[in-house]
Protein backbone atom coordinates (compact mmCIF):
# COMPACT_ATOMS: atom_id res chain seq x y z
CA UNK A 1 0.00 0.00 0.00
CA UNK A 2 1.37 3.31 -1.28
CA UNK A 3 -0.22 6.66 -1.52
CA UNK A 4 1.43 7.95 -4.80
CA UNK A 5 3.00 6.20 -7.54
CA UNK A 6 4.66 8.03 -10.33
CA UNK A 7 5.83 6.61 -13.77
CA UNK A 8 9.01 7.87 -15.21
CA UNK A 9 9.98 8.98 -18.50
CA UNK A 10 12.95 8.19 -21.11
CA UNK A 11 13.88 8.34 -24.48
CA UNK A 12 16.40 7.87 -26.03
CA UNK A 13 18.70 6.69 -23.15
CA UNK A 14 17.98 9.95 -21.32
CA UNK A 15 15.20 10.24 -18.47
CA UNK A 16 12.99 13.20 -19.80
CA UNK A 17 12.44 16.05 -17.54
CA UNK A 18 8.84 15.51 -16.97
CA UNK A 19 9.72 12.48 -14.66
CA UNK A 20 11.50 14.59 -12.53
CA UNK A 21 8.96 17.08 -12.43
CA UNK A 22 6.78 14.37 -11.67
CA UNK A 23 8.26 13.87 -8.57
CA UNK A 24 7.79 16.93 -7.34
CA UNK A 25 4.21 16.80 -7.88
CA UNK A 26 3.82 13.33 -6.05
CA UNK A 27 5.89 14.28 -3.17
CA UNK A 28 3.50 17.48 -2.26
CA UNK A 29 0.61 14.85 -3.46
CA UNK A 30 2.25 12.62 -0.46
CA UNK A 31 3.10 15.01 2.26
CA UNK A 32 -0.73 16.87 1.76
CA UNK A 33 -1.53 12.87 2.27
CA UNK A 34 0.88 11.96 4.85
CA UNK A 35 2.29 9.16 2.60
CA UNK A 36 4.98 8.07 0.98
CA UNK A 37 5.83 8.62 -3.07
CA UNK A 38 6.92 5.35 -5.02
CA UNK A 39 8.47 6.19 -9.16
CA UNK A 40 8.16 3.39 -11.60
CA UNK A 41 10.50 3.35 -14.46
CA UNK A 42 9.71 0.78 -17.33
CA UNK A 43 12.35 -0.16 -20.16
CA UNK A 44 15.69 1.02 -20.92
CA UNK A 45 18.54 1.44 -19.05
CA UNK A 46 16.45 0.73 -16.04
CA UNK A 47 19.76 0.58 -13.26
CA UNK A 48 21.08 3.94 -14.39
CA UNK A 49 17.16 5.58 -14.31
CA UNK A 50 16.82 4.46 -10.54
CA UNK A 51 20.03 5.73 -9.25
CA UNK A 52 18.94 8.86 -11.16
CA UNK A 53 15.35 9.22 -9.90
CA UNK A 54 16.51 8.25 -6.43
CA UNK A 55 15.51 11.87 -4.91
CA UNK A 56 14.85 13.78 -1.99
CA UNK A 57 11.22 12.57 -0.79
CA UNK A 58 11.50 9.31 -3.07
CA UNK A 59 10.29 6.29 -1.18
CA UNK A 60 10.93 3.42 -3.51
CA UNK A 61 11.74 2.69 -7.06
CA UNK A 62 10.71 0.08 -8.87
CA UNK A 63 12.33 -1.41 -11.70
CA UNK A 64 10.68 -2.84 -14.46
CA UNK A 65 13.90 -3.77 -17.07
CA UNK A 66 12.06 -5.12 -20.25
CA UNK A 67 13.10 -3.81 -23.66
CA UNK A 68 14.84 -0.88 -24.59
CA UNK A 69 12.20 2.15 -25.72
CA UNK A 70 8.62 2.81 -25.12
CA UNK A 71 5.81 0.65 -26.32
CA UNK A 72 2.64 1.72 -24.80
CA UNK A 73 1.35 -1.89 -24.97
CA UNK A 74 3.98 -3.16 -22.65
CA UNK A 75 3.90 0.24 -20.22
CA UNK A 76 0.12 -0.32 -19.96
CA UNK A 77 0.62 -4.16 -19.05
CA UNK A 78 3.23 -3.11 -16.66
CA UNK A 79 1.80 -0.72 -14.98
CA UNK A 80 -1.48 -2.21 -14.16
CA UNK A 81 0.44 -4.55 -13.27
CA UNK A 82 2.43 -2.66 -10.38
CA UNK A 83 -0.70 -0.88 -9.44
CA UNK A 84 -2.15 -4.38 -8.11
CA UNK A 85 0.78 -4.45 -6.44
CA UNK A 86 2.06 -1.21 -5.18
CA UNK A 87 -1.98 0.06 -4.73
CA UNK A 88 -1.47 3.53 -4.66
CA UNK A 89 -4.32 5.95 -3.98
CA UNK A 90 -3.32 7.86 -6.82
CA UNK A 91 -1.41 6.81 -9.99
CA UNK A 92 0.51 10.48 -11.38
CA UNK A 93 1.91 9.88 -14.83
CA UNK A 94 3.03 12.63 -17.81
CA UNK A 95 0.59 13.89 -20.16
CA UNK A 96 2.98 14.11 -22.70
CA UNK A 97 2.85 12.62 -26.04
CA UNK A 98 3.76 8.76 -24.61
CA UNK A 99 1.50 9.60 -21.92
CA UNK A 100 -1.66 10.37 -24.39
CA UNK A 101 -0.56 6.75 -25.54
CA UNK A 102 -0.99 4.71 -22.62
CA UNK A 103 -2.69 6.76 -19.59
CA UNK A 104 -6.05 6.27 -20.75
CA UNK A 105 -5.60 2.64 -21.23
CA UNK A 106 -4.45 2.20 -18.31
CA UNK A 107 -7.42 3.31 -16.33
CA UNK A 108 -9.77 1.44 -18.39
CA UNK A 109 -8.09 -0.96 -17.41
CA UNK A 110 -7.88 -0.39 -13.27
CA UNK A 111 -11.28 0.54 -14.42
CA UNK A 112 -10.32 4.27 -12.13
CA UNK A 113 -11.41 7.35 -13.10
CA UNK A 114 -8.93 9.48 -15.48
CA UNK A 115 -8.43 13.09 -15.20
CA UNK A 116 -6.11 14.48 -17.44
CA UNK A 117 -3.66 17.10 -18.48
CA UNK A 118 -3.98 18.63 -14.63
CA UNK A 119 -1.75 21.70 -14.27
CA UNK A 120 -2.27 21.49 -9.99
CA UNK A 121 -2.58 18.38 -8.71
CA UNK A 122 -3.69 18.32 -4.49
CA UNK A 123 -5.29 16.15 -1.87
CA UNK A 124 -8.02 18.13 0.58
CA UNK A 125 -8.19 15.46 3.09
CA UNK A 126 -11.14 13.13 1.41
CA UNK A 127 -10.25 13.18 -2.02
CA UNK A 128 -7.95 14.38 -5.40
CA UNK A 129 -8.37 17.96 -6.46
CA UNK A 130 -6.77 18.84 -9.58
CA UNK A 131 -6.62 22.07 -12.02
CA UNK A 132 -7.38 21.74 -15.56
CA UNK A 133 -7.28 24.52 -18.15
CA UNK A 134 -10.22 24.66 -20.86
CA UNK A 135 -10.27 26.30 -24.00
CA UNK A 136 -6.53 26.67 -24.38
CA UNK A 137 -6.32 28.54 -21.30
CA UNK A 138 -8.91 30.72 -21.28
CA UNK A 139 -10.63 29.25 -18.14
CA UNK A 140 -9.40 27.35 -15.55
CA UNK A 141 -11.50 24.44 -13.64
CA UNK A 142 -11.15 22.83 -10.69
CA UNK A 143 -12.13 19.10 -11.36
CA UNK A 144 -12.35 16.59 -7.98
CA UNK A 145 -12.53 13.27 -8.20
CA UNK A 146 -15.27 11.27 -6.41
CA UNK A 147 -13.83 7.59 -5.77
CA UNK A 148 -11.14 5.87 -3.83
CA UNK A 149 -8.10 6.33 -5.93
CA UNK A 150 -7.48 7.89 -9.36
CA UNK A 151 -5.14 7.98 -12.32
CA UNK A 152 -4.62 11.54 -13.14
CA UNK A 153 -1.75 12.82 -16.04
CA UNK A 154 -0.05 16.05 -15.69
CA UNK A 155 1.26 18.63 -17.92
CA UNK A 156 4.66 18.77 -18.86
CA UNK A 157 5.79 21.73 -17.63
CA UNK A 158 3.46 22.72 -14.56
CA UNK A 159 6.25 21.84 -11.72
CA UNK A 160 9.34 22.25 -11.31
CA UNK A 161 11.40 19.50 -11.49
CA UNK A 162 13.29 18.08 -8.24
CA UNK A 163 16.69 18.24 -8.13
CA UNK A 164 18.15 17.20 -4.38
CA UNK A 165 19.25 14.07 -4.48
CA UNK A 166 17.77 10.98 -1.78
CA UNK A 167 18.22 7.75 -0.79
CA UNK A 168 15.57 5.55 -2.15
CA UNK A 169 15.03 1.69 -1.93
CA UNK A 170 15.20 0.79 -5.36
CA UNK A 171 13.17 -2.92 -6.26
CA UNK A 172 13.24 -4.73 -9.70
CA UNK A 173 9.57 -5.49 -10.14
CA UNK A 174 8.97 -8.76 -12.37
CA UNK A 175 6.20 -7.52 -14.68
CA UNK A 176 4.42 -10.84 -16.66
CA UNK A 177 4.20 -9.04 -19.86
CA UNK A 178 2.30 -11.20 -22.46
CA UNK A 179 3.70 -10.78 -25.82
CA UNK A 180 0.22 -11.93 -27.35
CA UNK A 181 -1.13 -8.72 -26.19
CA UNK A 182 1.76 -6.64 -27.82
CA UNK A 183 0.14 -5.38 -30.50
CA UNK A 184 2.56 -2.55 -31.97
CA UNK A 185 5.96 -2.45 -33.23
CA UNK A 186 7.80 0.40 -32.33
CA UNK A 187 10.39 0.31 -35.26
CA UNK A 188 12.24 3.60 -34.57
CA UNK A 189 12.79 7.13 -34.68
CA UNK A 190 13.12 9.66 -37.50
CA UNK A 191 14.15 13.29 -36.85
CA UNK A 192 11.36 15.45 -38.85
CA UNK A 193 13.35 17.27 -42.08
CA UNK A 194 14.48 20.49 -40.74
CA UNK A 195 14.21 22.11 -44.08
CA UNK A 196 17.46 24.61 -45.28
CA UNK A 197 17.13 26.74 -42.09
CA UNK A 198 17.88 26.31 -38.47
CA UNK A 199 15.84 28.16 -36.67
CA UNK A 200 17.80 27.29 -33.23
CA UNK A 201 21.12 29.12 -34.63
CA UNK A 202 19.44 32.51 -34.45
CA UNK A 203 19.65 35.10 -32.63
CA UNK A 204 16.70 36.81 -33.37
CA UNK A 205 13.56 35.64 -34.80
CA UNK A 206 10.27 36.48 -36.50
CA UNK A 207 7.81 34.32 -35.45
CA UNK A 208 4.50 34.12 -37.05
CA UNK A 209 1.34 32.53 -35.35
CA UNK A 210 -2.42 32.29 -36.37
CA UNK A 211 -3.16 35.71 -36.70
CA UNK A 212 -1.54 36.20 -39.58
CA UNK A 213 -4.79 34.55 -41.57
CA UNK A 214 -3.43 33.86 -45.16
CA UNK A 215 -0.37 32.62 -46.75
CA UNK A 216 -0.09 35.53 -48.89
CA UNK A 217 0.58 37.95 -45.73
CA UNK A 218 3.99 36.12 -45.21
CA UNK A 219 5.28 38.06 -47.52
CA UNK A 220 5.05 40.92 -44.50
CA UNK A 221 7.02 38.63 -41.65
CA UNK A 222 9.63 38.13 -44.23
CA UNK A 223 9.75 41.39 -45.05
CA UNK A 224 9.79 42.41 -41.12
CA UNK A 225 12.68 39.68 -41.08
CA UNK A 226 14.89 41.22 -43.70
CA UNK A 227 14.53 44.80 -41.69
CA UNK A 228 15.75 42.94 -38.86
CA UNK A 229 18.50 40.80 -40.37
CA UNK A 230 16.32 38.22 -38.58
CA UNK A 231 15.07 34.50 -39.60
CA UNK A 232 11.75 33.75 -39.48
CA UNK A 233 9.59 31.10 -37.01
CA UNK A 234 5.92 30.01 -36.62
CA UNK A 235 3.13 28.52 -34.51
CA UNK A 236 1.84 25.38 -35.45
CA UNK A 237 -1.12 26.44 -37.26
CA UNK A 238 0.57 27.72 -39.91
CA UNK A 239 2.77 25.07 -39.84
CA UNK A 240 -0.31 22.48 -40.10
CA UNK A 241 -1.72 24.38 -43.00
CA UNK A 242 1.19 24.00 -44.95
CA UNK A 243 2.50 27.70 -45.15
CA UNK A 244 5.52 27.14 -43.87
CA UNK A 245 7.84 23.84 -43.56
CA UNK A 246 8.26 21.99 -39.96
CA UNK A 247 11.48 22.74 -39.40
CA UNK A 248 10.44 26.39 -38.33
CA UNK A 249 7.98 25.44 -36.15
CA UNK A 250 8.39 26.61 -32.63
CA UNK A 251 7.24 24.45 -29.55
CA UNK A 252 6.38 21.68 -27.87
CA UNK A 253 6.36 19.09 -31.46
CA UNK A 254 8.64 21.20 -32.91
CA UNK A 255 12.22 23.24 -31.77
CA UNK A 256 12.81 24.48 -28.40
CA UNK A 257 14.87 27.80 -29.15
CA UNK A 258 16.49 30.71 -27.19
CA UNK A 259 17.07 33.88 -29.38
CA UNK A 260 18.31 37.13 -27.96
CA UNK A 261 15.38 38.35 -29.07
CA UNK A 262 11.86 36.73 -29.68
CA UNK A 263 9.34 38.70 -31.66
CA UNK A 264 5.80 36.94 -31.80
CA UNK A 265 3.71 38.21 -34.10
CA UNK A 266 0.12 37.36 -33.99
CA UNK A 267 0.51 34.02 -31.75
CA UNK A 268 -1.24 33.41 -28.70
CA UNK A 269 1.08 31.84 -26.72
CA UNK A 270 -0.62 28.61 -26.08
CA UNK A 271 1.28 26.47 -23.71
CA UNK A 272 2.82 23.80 -25.77
CA UNK A 273 4.31 26.92 -28.33
CA UNK A 274 5.43 28.67 -25.17
CA UNK A 275 7.27 25.43 -24.01
CA UNK A 276 9.64 25.78 -27.12
CA UNK A 277 10.41 29.58 -26.62
CA UNK A 278 10.21 30.62 -23.17
CA UNK A 279 13.94 30.63 -22.80
CA UNK A 280 14.40 33.59 -25.33
CA UNK A 281 16.20 36.33 -23.56
CA UNK A 282 13.78 39.33 -24.93
CA UNK A 283 9.95 38.52 -26.22
CA UNK A 284 7.93 40.86 -27.60
CA UNK A 285 4.82 40.27 -28.78
CA UNK A 286 2.16 42.00 -31.19
CA UNK A 287 -1.59 40.95 -30.53
CA UNK A 288 -4.97 41.60 -31.13
CA UNK A 289 -5.89 39.95 -27.96
CA UNK A 290 -5.15 42.00 -24.56
CA UNK A 291 -5.87 39.03 -22.68
CA UNK A 292 -3.69 36.52 -25.08
CA UNK A 293 -1.45 34.20 -22.62
CA UNK A 294 1.50 35.61 -24.53
CA UNK A 295 1.92 38.78 -22.91
CA UNK A 296 2.08 36.59 -19.51
CA UNK A 297 5.77 35.92 -20.65
CA UNK A 298 6.78 38.77 -22.91
CA UNK A 299 9.03 41.80 -21.75
CA UNK A 300 7.56 43.97 -24.18
CA UNK A 301 4.15 43.99 -26.09
CA UNK A 302 1.31 45.91 -28.62
CA UNK A 303 -2.28 45.36 -27.94
CA UNK A 304 -2.98 45.95 -31.95
CA UNK A 305 -3.67 44.76 -34.96
CA UNK A 306 0.03 43.13 -36.45
CA UNK A 307 -1.38 44.69 -40.05
CA UNK A 308 -0.81 48.21 -38.87
CA UNK A 309 1.91 47.50 -36.55
CA UNK A 310 4.43 45.32 -38.49
CA UNK A 311 3.81 47.46 -42.15
CA UNK A 312 4.94 50.40 -39.59
CA UNK A 313 7.37 49.26 -38.14
CA UNK A 314 9.37 47.77 -41.36
CA UNK A 315 8.94 51.65 -42.27
CA UNK A 316 10.69 52.97 -39.19
CA UNK A 317 13.72 50.46 -39.80
CA UNK A 318 13.84 50.71 -43.07
CA UNK B 1 -13.35 -2.14 -45.53
CA UNK B 2 -15.52 -0.03 -42.77
CA UNK B 3 -13.84 3.01 -41.07
CA UNK B 4 -15.06 4.65 -37.99
CA UNK B 5 -14.92 8.11 -37.10
CA UNK B 6 -15.67 10.18 -34.18
CA UNK B 7 -16.73 13.94 -34.67
CA UNK B 8 -17.21 15.52 -31.88
CA UNK B 9 -18.97 19.23 -31.92
CA UNK B 10 -17.32 21.54 -29.70
CA UNK B 11 -17.98 24.68 -27.87
CA UNK B 12 -15.94 27.10 -28.28
CA UNK B 13 -15.65 30.95 -26.97
CA UNK B 14 -14.62 34.39 -28.28
CA UNK B 15 -11.57 36.08 -27.56
CA UNK B 16 -12.80 38.11 -24.60
CA UNK B 17 -16.21 38.96 -24.17
CA UNK B 18 -17.67 36.01 -22.08
CA UNK B 19 -18.63 35.03 -18.41
CA UNK B 20 -18.17 32.66 -16.58
CA UNK B 21 -20.18 30.32 -14.10
CA UNK B 22 -19.35 27.73 -11.45
CA UNK B 23 -19.65 25.13 -14.01
CA UNK B 24 -18.10 26.77 -16.33
CA UNK B 25 -18.39 29.22 -19.36
CA UNK B 26 -21.83 30.96 -19.26
CA UNK B 27 -24.11 29.47 -21.84
CA UNK B 28 -24.60 32.30 -24.13
CA UNK B 29 -21.30 32.62 -25.06
CA UNK B 30 -20.38 29.57 -26.59
CA UNK B 31 -20.42 28.88 -30.36
CA UNK B 32 -20.63 25.23 -31.20
CA UNK B 33 -18.43 23.67 -34.48
CA UNK B 34 -16.76 20.64 -35.46
CA UNK B 35 -13.58 19.87 -33.07
CA UNK B 36 -10.46 21.00 -34.76
CA UNK B 37 -9.01 17.69 -34.48
CA UNK B 38 -11.76 15.59 -36.05
CA UNK B 39 -11.35 17.76 -39.09
CA UNK B 40 -8.09 16.27 -39.64
CA UNK B 41 -9.56 12.58 -38.48
CA UNK B 42 -12.58 13.04 -40.84
CA UNK B 43 -9.95 14.09 -43.82
CA UNK B 44 -8.22 10.95 -42.86
CA UNK B 45 -11.11 8.21 -43.16
CA UNK B 46 -12.70 10.14 -46.17
CA UNK B 47 -9.46 10.82 -48.70
CA UNK B 48 -8.30 6.89 -47.82
CA UNK B 49 -11.84 5.52 -49.25
CA UNK B 50 -12.12 7.83 -52.25
CA UNK B 51 -7.73 6.67 -52.69
CA UNK B 52 -9.62 3.11 -52.53
CA UNK B 53 -11.97 3.92 -55.27
CA UNK B 54 -14.78 4.14 -52.47
CA UNK B 55 -14.45 0.16 -51.63
CA UNK B 56 -14.48 1.88 -48.06
CA UNK B 57 -17.68 2.86 -46.37
CA UNK B 58 -16.60 5.89 -44.06
CA UNK B 59 -19.42 6.24 -40.50
CA UNK B 60 -18.94 9.00 -38.17
CA UNK B 61 -20.54 8.78 -35.14
CA UNK B 62 -20.99 11.94 -32.94
CA UNK B 63 -22.33 11.70 -29.01
CA UNK B 64 -24.68 14.84 -28.71
CA UNK B 65 -28.26 15.98 -28.32
CA UNK B 66 -30.44 16.97 -31.77
CA UNK B 67 -28.39 20.05 -32.20
CA UNK B 68 -25.49 18.57 -33.01
CA UNK B 69 -26.77 17.35 -36.52
CA UNK B 70 -25.83 21.19 -38.16
CA UNK B 71 -22.17 20.20 -37.65
CA UNK B 72 -23.45 16.08 -38.45
CA UNK B 73 -24.38 17.70 -41.49
CA UNK B 74 -20.98 19.13 -42.19
CA UNK B 75 -18.91 16.25 -41.50
CA UNK B 76 -21.30 14.24 -44.10
CA UNK B 77 -21.08 17.52 -46.45
CA UNK B 78 -17.35 16.24 -46.63
CA UNK B 79 -18.18 12.89 -47.78
CA UNK B 80 -18.86 10.53 -44.78
CA UNK B 81 -21.10 8.02 -46.11
CA UNK B 82 -23.32 7.90 -43.21
CA UNK B 83 -23.72 9.13 -39.50
CA UNK B 84 -25.10 7.55 -36.31
CA UNK B 85 -25.75 10.17 -33.56
CA UNK B 86 -25.76 8.33 -29.76
CA UNK B 87 -28.31 10.35 -27.47
CA UNK B 88 -30.30 9.82 -24.13
CA UNK B 89 -31.82 11.87 -21.78
CA UNK B 90 -29.50 9.75 -19.21
CA UNK B 91 -26.53 11.84 -20.62
CA UNK B 92 -25.32 14.93 -18.89
CA UNK B 93 -22.06 16.99 -18.71
CA UNK B 94 -20.85 15.08 -15.63
CA UNK B 95 -21.44 11.55 -17.50
CA UNK B 96 -19.66 12.73 -20.48
CA UNK B 97 -16.61 14.14 -18.60
CA UNK B 98 -15.83 10.65 -16.97
CA UNK B 99 -14.02 9.18 -20.41
CA UNK B 100 -15.26 5.93 -19.21
CA UNK B 101 -18.63 6.54 -20.40
CA UNK B 102 -17.53 8.02 -23.27
CA UNK B 103 -15.64 5.32 -24.04
CA UNK B 104 -19.10 2.82 -23.02
CA UNK B 105 -21.10 3.91 -25.75
CA UNK B 106 -18.45 4.36 -28.24
CA UNK B 107 -17.54 0.65 -27.61
CA UNK B 108 -21.01 -0.34 -28.55
CA UNK B 109 -20.84 1.08 -31.75
CA UNK B 110 -18.15 0.00 -32.24
CA UNK B 111 -19.93 -3.21 -31.88
CA UNK B 112 -22.88 -2.61 -33.66
CA UNK B 113 -20.84 -1.27 -37.29
CA UNK B 114 -17.34 -3.69 -36.75
CA UNK B 115 -14.90 -1.47 -38.37
CA UNK B 116 -11.52 -2.18 -39.66
CA UNK B 117 -10.55 1.32 -38.54
CA UNK B 118 -12.04 3.69 -35.77
CA UNK B 119 -9.91 7.73 -36.35
CA UNK B 120 -10.49 10.13 -33.51
CA UNK B 121 -8.98 13.63 -33.18
CA UNK B 122 -6.04 13.65 -30.42
CA UNK B 123 -8.22 15.90 -28.41
CA UNK B 124 -11.35 17.84 -28.61
CA UNK B 125 -10.47 21.59 -28.36
CA UNK B 126 -12.87 22.61 -25.79
CA UNK B 127 -11.85 20.41 -22.46
CA UNK B 128 -8.82 19.02 -24.13
CA UNK B 129 -9.34 15.46 -22.09
CA UNK B 130 -7.46 13.67 -24.56
CA UNK B 131 -8.65 10.36 -23.84
CA UNK B 132 -11.23 9.09 -26.11
CA UNK B 133 -9.64 7.36 -28.74
CA UNK B 134 -7.25 5.82 -26.51
CA UNK B 135 -10.26 4.36 -23.47
CA UNK B 136 -12.28 3.37 -26.78
CA UNK B 137 -8.98 1.27 -27.84
CA UNK B 138 -9.01 -0.49 -24.13
CA UNK B 139 -12.10 -1.00 -24.69
CA UNK B 140 -12.37 -3.06 -27.33
CA UNK B 141 -9.91 -4.47 -26.78
CA UNK B 142 -7.68 -3.63 -29.93
CA UNK B 143 -4.55 -2.34 -31.16
CA UNK B 144 -4.09 1.60 -31.02
CA UNK B 145 -1.86 4.84 -31.96
CA UNK B 146 -2.07 8.17 -30.10
CA UNK B 147 -0.53 11.20 -31.52
CA UNK B 148 -0.46 10.16 -35.44
CA UNK B 149 0.99 12.16 -38.12
CA UNK B 150 1.48 10.12 -40.94
CA UNK B 151 -0.77 7.19 -41.34
CA UNK B 152 -0.51 4.79 -44.46
CA UNK B 153 -3.15 1.68 -43.81
CA UNK B 154 -2.23 -1.66 -45.28
CA UNK B 155 -5.29 -3.82 -46.02
CA UNK B 156 -3.84 -6.52 -47.21
CA UNK B 157 -1.39 -6.98 -44.88
CA UNK B 158 -4.17 -6.04 -42.04
CA UNK B 159 -1.43 -3.53 -40.88
CA UNK B 160 -1.13 0.33 -40.37
CA UNK B 161 1.89 2.19 -40.98
CA UNK B 162 2.12 4.88 -38.60
CA UNK B 163 3.78 7.76 -37.49
CA UNK B 164 3.31 9.76 -33.86
CA UNK B 165 4.66 12.80 -33.28
CA UNK B 166 6.58 13.13 -30.43
CA UNK B 167 8.19 16.06 -28.87
CA UNK B 168 11.41 18.41 -30.23
CA UNK B 169 10.70 17.51 -34.04
CA UNK B 170 11.26 13.66 -33.70
CA UNK B 171 8.56 10.78 -34.96
CA UNK B 172 8.25 7.52 -33.57
CA UNK B 173 7.66 4.94 -36.44
CA UNK B 174 5.15 2.05 -35.61
CA UNK B 175 3.13 -0.86 -37.51
CA UNK B 176 -0.28 -1.41 -35.46
CA UNK B 177 -2.30 -4.44 -36.61
CA UNK B 178 -6.08 -4.07 -37.69
CA UNK B 179 -8.51 -3.26 -36.21
CA UNK B 180 -7.25 -0.11 -34.58
CA UNK B 181 -7.97 2.67 -33.29
CA UNK B 182 -5.45 5.85 -34.01
CA UNK B 183 -5.58 9.23 -32.76
CA UNK B 184 -5.29 11.75 -35.43
CA UNK B 185 -2.83 15.09 -35.01
CA UNK B 186 -3.54 18.17 -36.75
CA UNK B 187 -1.40 19.13 -39.40
CA UNK B 188 -1.73 15.52 -40.90
CA UNK B 189 -3.42 16.80 -44.07
CA UNK B 190 -5.54 19.47 -45.96
CA UNK B 191 -8.91 19.26 -44.71
CA UNK B 192 -11.38 20.03 -47.40
CA UNK B 193 -14.04 22.57 -47.33
CA UNK B 194 -17.23 21.09 -48.08
CA UNK B 195 -18.64 21.65 -51.55
CA UNK B 196 -21.51 22.84 -52.80
CA UNK B 197 -22.34 19.30 -54.39
CA UNK B 198 -21.48 18.04 -50.99
CA UNK B 199 -23.78 20.11 -48.68
CA UNK B 200 -26.65 19.11 -51.01
CA UNK B 201 -25.82 15.08 -51.25
CA UNK B 202 -25.10 15.50 -47.17
CA UNK B 203 -28.95 16.71 -47.22
CA UNK B 204 -30.15 13.00 -48.38
CA UNK B 205 -27.12 10.77 -46.20
CA UNK B 206 -28.45 8.78 -43.08
CA UNK B 207 -28.18 10.34 -39.51
CA UNK B 208 -29.05 7.30 -37.07
CA UNK B 209 -30.01 8.35 -33.66
CA UNK B 210 -29.36 5.52 -31.61
CA UNK B 211 -30.40 5.37 -27.25
CA UNK B 212 -28.99 3.67 -24.76
CA UNK B 213 -31.72 0.68 -25.07
CA UNK B 214 -30.08 0.35 -28.53
CA UNK B 215 -26.41 0.04 -27.88
CA UNK B 216 -27.61 -2.30 -25.05
CA UNK B 217 -26.13 0.04 -22.59
CA UNK B 218 -27.39 0.04 -18.79
CA UNK B 219 -27.77 3.36 -17.46
CA UNK B 220 -25.87 1.86 -14.84
CA UNK B 221 -22.47 1.72 -16.72
CA UNK B 222 -22.82 5.39 -16.84
CA UNK B 223 -19.46 6.64 -14.40
CA UNK B 224 -19.62 10.20 -13.49
CA UNK B 225 -16.29 10.16 -11.13
CA UNK B 226 -15.13 13.77 -11.79
CA UNK B 227 -17.49 16.53 -10.87
CA UNK B 228 -16.34 20.68 -11.56
CA UNK B 229 -16.18 22.65 -8.36
CA UNK B 230 -15.51 25.59 -9.80
CA UNK B 231 -14.69 27.75 -12.92
CA UNK B 232 -12.48 30.37 -12.91
CA UNK B 233 -10.79 32.67 -15.54
CA UNK B 234 -7.14 32.79 -14.79
CA UNK B 235 -5.41 35.98 -13.39
CA UNK B 236 -2.82 37.84 -15.72
CA UNK B 237 0.46 37.36 -14.76
CA UNK B 238 2.05 39.85 -17.44
CA UNK B 239 4.94 42.35 -16.59
CA UNK B 240 5.17 43.36 -20.25
CA UNK B 241 5.94 47.05 -21.00
CA UNK B 242 2.56 47.67 -23.19
CA UNK B 243 3.26 50.17 -25.90
CA UNK B 244 0.23 52.27 -26.55
CA UNK B 245 -0.91 54.55 -29.15
CA UNK B 246 -1.72 54.46 -32.80
CA UNK B 247 0.11 52.03 -35.14
CA UNK B 248 3.16 54.61 -36.05
CA UNK B 249 3.47 55.69 -31.99
CA UNK B 250 3.64 51.92 -30.93
CA UNK B 251 6.05 50.84 -34.07
CA UNK B 252 8.37 53.74 -33.36
CA UNK B 253 8.49 52.55 -29.71
CA UNK B 254 9.15 48.98 -30.63
CA UNK B 255 11.93 50.38 -33.11
CA UNK B 256 13.58 52.19 -30.79
CA UNK B 257 13.01 48.71 -28.60
CA UNK B 258 14.46 47.33 -30.96
CA UNK B 259 17.99 48.96 -31.49
CA UNK B 260 18.55 49.11 -27.89
CA UNK B 261 18.70 45.60 -27.94
CA UNK B 262 21.18 45.83 -30.70
CA UNK B 263 18.92 44.21 -33.05
CA UNK B 264 19.29 46.08 -36.91
CA UNK B 265 19.86 44.66 -39.88
CA UNK B 266 23.01 45.96 -41.71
Amino acid sequence: MSDVLVVAEHRQDSLRDVSFELVTAGRNLADEMDGTLDVAVISGAVESFAEALSLDGVDRIHTVDYGDEFNHDVYTQAVTQLHDAVDPTVLLLPNSVNGLDYAPAVATRLGLPYVSDTVDVEWDGEGVVTVREQFGGKVETVVGVDDDAAVVSVRPGAYAPADTDGTASVVAFDAEIETDAVLTDVRGFEEVAGGDVDITEADVLVSVGRGIEDEENLDLIFDLAEALDATVSASRPVVDDGWLDKGRQVGQSGKVVTPDVYLAIGISGAVQHVAGMKGAETIVAVNTDPNAPIFDIADYGVVDDLFDVVPELIEQLG
Amino acid sequence: MKVLVTAKQVATVDDDDFEVGVDGVDEQFLEYDLNEWDEYAVESGVSFAEECDDDVEVVSVTIGPEQTEETIRMVLAKGVDRAIRVWDDALDEDALRDVETKAALLEAVAERESPDLVLTGVQASDDGLGATGVALAATMDVAWAAVANDVEIDADAETVHARRELEGGLEEVTDVALPAVLTIQTGINEPRYASLRGIRQAQRKEILPLGLDDLDVDATQLKRRLSVKSTRVPETTSTATLFEGEADETATDLAEMLRDEGVTAE
